[in-house]
């Protein structure tokens, strides 16, 4: 198959998630909508179901879920409840509602009260102290918790064997869009902007397993081309997402190509791996401890500012010459560490320029004169 | 508002005063001044002795002190975007040095008036004194004050204090800050953060510690979807007690001791259950005070709960409010029509302008949230886990409801006042729910009004003025049906 089919693979899928969903549904398969952040899919993998995630929509507008919500809640949380109340989700066999911010707390409760006669809710609350041994020991409780949840609705039991087998489908999974990152950043030529995304976007749909063939497939096909000098500039995005294609167009049209990201949506949530060998639920435990570097997560080294510098190392490390902070509006865990964020960069003398987006916005002539301005300084 | 002060209100705003004044000099002998989340569990830092101050009581006071907008703006400069909960503004902006000072000249020291300010002069028989020039009312030059700009202590620590007017200018200017209480609280040293009542706590704790470079302790409880609390979630609360007083002993130098951690859980057992009977006292009608009394009250609960003297000045407050009763007196100044809960927090720079149109309509608060709240009652350390589970913003739906609807009963409400703050997700998240629950379950009216507890700028006073008419006018509605009905 050419790249070129396979990339229109990867769009298909990314553009019509309904269309992939109702798929799964006509084969037999059941299906657990997955919010964010950190659910451990590993245990919808190991219940023979197909986990798929929701983040929000770029095409939907706030209607019915004004009936829950005031107006200044993210549109990725407002988008979500909106699908699930207008029909988009009704396929699905179940919710997995994590709640690590103050908006997802309550959302939680919005969902699992509108949905009570169509679907089941499966709560999650993480830890934010994961990495000892009680942080540990509540990730593994929580995780029972879904675990069971999730059985009811598949009526079997997840064995280890399956969960096992679970993570390791996972980790590949990952392996492969990290890779895909990679690669995306050594050939913007071939991997536009909007192209990345796309493919990125379509793992939350798509069933692993048959989402990392294919990925390792296309991977293998743009490690095969040769490196081209790239004539424009590259950047690290950052931010919750950034997956909408018209977004990402001005980045093409002005020949920005991302190098790397330390977005939600795409490389945050791949970073850590579990660990395939002991007891899986102690690894799936163990991985969400490994979680770093994020803005939604408690950082035990709290005065030193590691995650900024995490990000100021990425930069560095994947040739970018700036940074562009997509600030979702209303998201208060990203904008309370934006300060520190900035700080760092600039210390390091890395550009950046942070855009006010989200989920509903249709106009991206403001958008469109920061990034130009944005590419002449770099 | 009330004009008489009772002795349990003034012994209530002594222990306040108090745990600042004892801060201060804490931090000036050298002393660690720790700063806290009004939910972490005290008794702990209590069992060491430490004085600690709570940031979330120390942006109410700041925002009632009308000095809300420009700290949260000097936080908007330092990056912290308007989106963000307006008490982390402010004490993000506070931990970074800058505070609200008074504007003066620096060649002669003297404070710059602002003519806006002040209050009209009166003559010996109370009558406005007309300034014969203008026609207007003279202003009483005492109650006048100077601007008010931002200052930065630490820019004021680098001034140069070489020559004699190098010194006084830096002197002046340290004591121009302004004096209240919550804009000279010591700077920490250390900082307790417990997320019960909102994930916001997290990230702003840390970047306290950054920015001061300290050790930060936290305790955190995830939020629940379930009325009971699990023992698995216990279990992982108990452990992090644990941890934290083995942090507390590296911090302090000290070993925990068992004998003060109990006489603390005493203490704050025995102020649990005094306030929890004062606020009961709101279930007279009429109420023998307002249910805004309780939110001044609130500051002890925060800053005082595992200390003796605060259980003895809600005792006395107590006390206060039986002779009350008995003499059919009240604190409230207008004769009490309609009793609503008022749903939230206040907008604190706003107060005036809330209690205006209850006031007019003799619309008495008789049910705020935090009476049941802050009311943690435990036996054991299992037990004081279990309880500090139970904050507000940490609880499902159904127990939010359940307390609500329990005092919204117990205090005879015949409406509910929802205030969709601004700066509050958690809270707000699903209030619509909420109210929706609150007309089915209890056949009362609800209005909601977009305000803010401390940015001053999201507050719409003409809508609150309208939502405030259409409550009173559908409670009147009621009340018209129940009588229609009765007869
Ligand atoms: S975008 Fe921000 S506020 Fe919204 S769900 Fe994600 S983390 Fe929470
Ligand atoms: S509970 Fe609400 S008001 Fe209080 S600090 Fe958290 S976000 Fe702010």
């Amino acid at each position: 198959m050419s790249t070129e089919v396979m990339l229109n693979e990867f769009k298909e899928i990314s553009q019509h998630p309904y269309r992939v969903l109702s798929q799964y549904k006509q084969e037999g398969k059941k299906v657990i909508g997955v919010l964010p952040y950190y659910a451990p899919v590993e245990l919808v993998v190991a219940a023979g179901m197909v986990p798929m995630g929701i983040w929000g929509s770029n095409s939907k507008t706030i209607s019915m879920a004004k009936e829950y919500c005031a107006t200044f809640y993210c549109t990725i949380a407002q988008l979500a409840l909106e699908m699930l109340l207008d029909g988009t989700l009704d396929q699905l066999d179940g919710i997995i509602t994590p709640t690590i911010c103050d908006t997802l707390r309550p959302m939680s409760q919005n969902i699992r009260v509108a949905m009570s006669e169509k679907l089941p809710c499966i709560f999650l609350a993480h830890p934010q102290n994961r990495k000892p041994s009680f942080g540990l020991q509540f990730t593994m409780d929580q995780y029972n918790h879904v675990k069971a949840e999730l059985e009811k609705i598949s009526g079997s039991a997840i064995t280890d064997e399956a969960l096992r087998e679970a993570i390791k489908v996972m980790n590949r999974n990952r392996a492969a869009r990290r890779e895909f990152v990679k690669l995306a950043g050594e050939h913007p030529e071939t991997i536009s902007a909007v192209t990345r995304s796309a493919v990125l976007r379509a793992a939350w749909f798509m069933e692993p397993v048959a989402y990392a063939q294919k990925l390792e497939a296309l991977n293998a096909q743009l490690s095969a081309l040769p490196v081209q000098p790239w004539k424009g500039r590259k950047v690290v995005t950052s931010g919750i997402i950034c997956d909408n294609p018209k977004l990402l167009q001005i980045f093409d049209d002005n020949k920005i190509a991302i190098a790397a990201d330390d977005v939600a949506h795409e490389s945050r949530a791949i970073r850590v791996d579990a660990a395939e060998t002991g007891d899986p639920m102690m690894a799936l435990a163990q991985q969400f401890a490994d979680q770093d570097y994020d803005v939604l997560l408690y950082d035990e080294h709290s005065n030193q500012n590691r995650r900024a510098d995490y990000v100021v190392d990425l930069v560095k490390k994947s040739g970018a010459q700036g940074l562009v902070l997509f600030m979702q509006q209303f998201c208060d865990p990203e904008e309370m560490e934006y300060p520190y964020l900035k700080k760092a960069l600039d210390d390091a003398g890395i550009p950046h320029i942070k855009l006010g987006i989200d989920q509903q916005m249709r106009d991206f002539g403001q958008a469109s004169t920061a990034i130009q301005a944005f590419a002449d300084v770099l | 508002m009330a004009k008489e002060v009772s002795p349990g209100v003034k012994a209530l705003r002594k222990v306040v005063e108090d745990v600042y004044a004892d801060a201060r000099k804490a931090h000036a002998e050298g002393k660690l001044v720790g700063w806290s989340s009004s939910k972490f569990p005290c008794e702990l830092a209590e069992a060491f002795d430490l004085n600690v101050m709570y940031p979330e009581n120390q942006a109410a006071g700041i925002a009632a002190n009308r000095d809300g907008e420009i700290m949260c703006k000097a936080a908007e400069d330092l990056g912290f975007d308007n989106d963000i909960c307006g008490y982390a503004r402010i004490s993000l902006a506070y931990a970074a040095g800058k505070r609200a000072s008074r504007k003066f000249d620096p060649e002669t020291l003297e404070f710059i008036i602002d003519p806006s300010t002040g209050k009209p002069l009166k003559d010996e028989n109370g009558n406005v004194v007309i300034d014969p020039e203008t026609g207007k009312p003279k202003k009483d030059p005492k109650t006048m004050q100077p601007y008010t700009v931002l200052d930065d202590i630490y820019e004021i620590e680098a001034l140069p204090e070489t020559t004699e007017k190098e010194i006084a200018y830096k002197n002046f200017r340290r004591e121009a800050i302004k004096p209240y209480r919550q804009m000279r609280m010591p700077q920490p040293d250390f900082v307790l953060c417990c997320n019960n009542i909102c994930n916001c706590m997290t990230k702003w704790y840390e970047n306290i510690a950054r920015m001061r470079n300290i050790p930060l302790i936290m305790i955190d409880i995830p939020y629940n979807n379930t009325v009971d609390v699990h023992d698995t979630n216990v279990a992982y609360g108990r452990a992090q007690f644990d941890a934290a007083i083995h942090q507390l002993e590296q911090i302090t130098g000290k070993k925990f001791d068992e004998k003060k951690f109990e006489h603390a859980c005493e203490n704050a057992n025995r102020t649990a259950k005094a306030w929890l009977r004062v606020c009961d006292y709101l279930q007279y009608k009429p109420a023998p005070y307002s249910g805004f009394d309780l939110f001044n009250h609130m500051a002890d609960v925060v800053t005082a709960r595992g200390k003796v003297e605060a259980a003895e000045a809600f005792e006395l407050l107590e006390q206060d409010l039986a002779e009350a009763v008995k003499n059919g007196t009240s604190t409230t100044p207008f004769p009490e029509k309609f009793r609503v809960m008022f749903e939230g927090i206040p907008c604190w720079p706003k107060l005036p302008n809330l209690f205006k149109p209850l006031k007019a309509n003799g619309v008495n608060v008789t049910a705020v949230v935090y009476a049941p709240a802050f009311g943690f009652v435990y036996n054991n350390m299992d037990e004081m886990a279990r309880a500090y589970y139970k904050a507000p913003n940490s609880v499902c739906i159904e127990q939010g409801v359940d307390w609500r609807e329990g005092i919204c009963r117990d205090n005879k409400v015949d409406g509910v006042l929802v205030h969709y703050n601004r700066s509050c997700k958690p809270w707000s998240g699903y209030m619509a729910e909420m109210q929706r629950r609150f007309t089915k379950d209890l056949g009362v009216p609800c209005a909601g009004f977009d305000g803010d507890q401390a940015d001053p700028r999201n507050f719409n006073e003409a809508q609150y003025m309208t939502r405030v008419q259409g409550l009173v006018e559908a409670m009147e509605a009621n009340m018209a049906n129940k009588e229609a009905e009765g007869k």
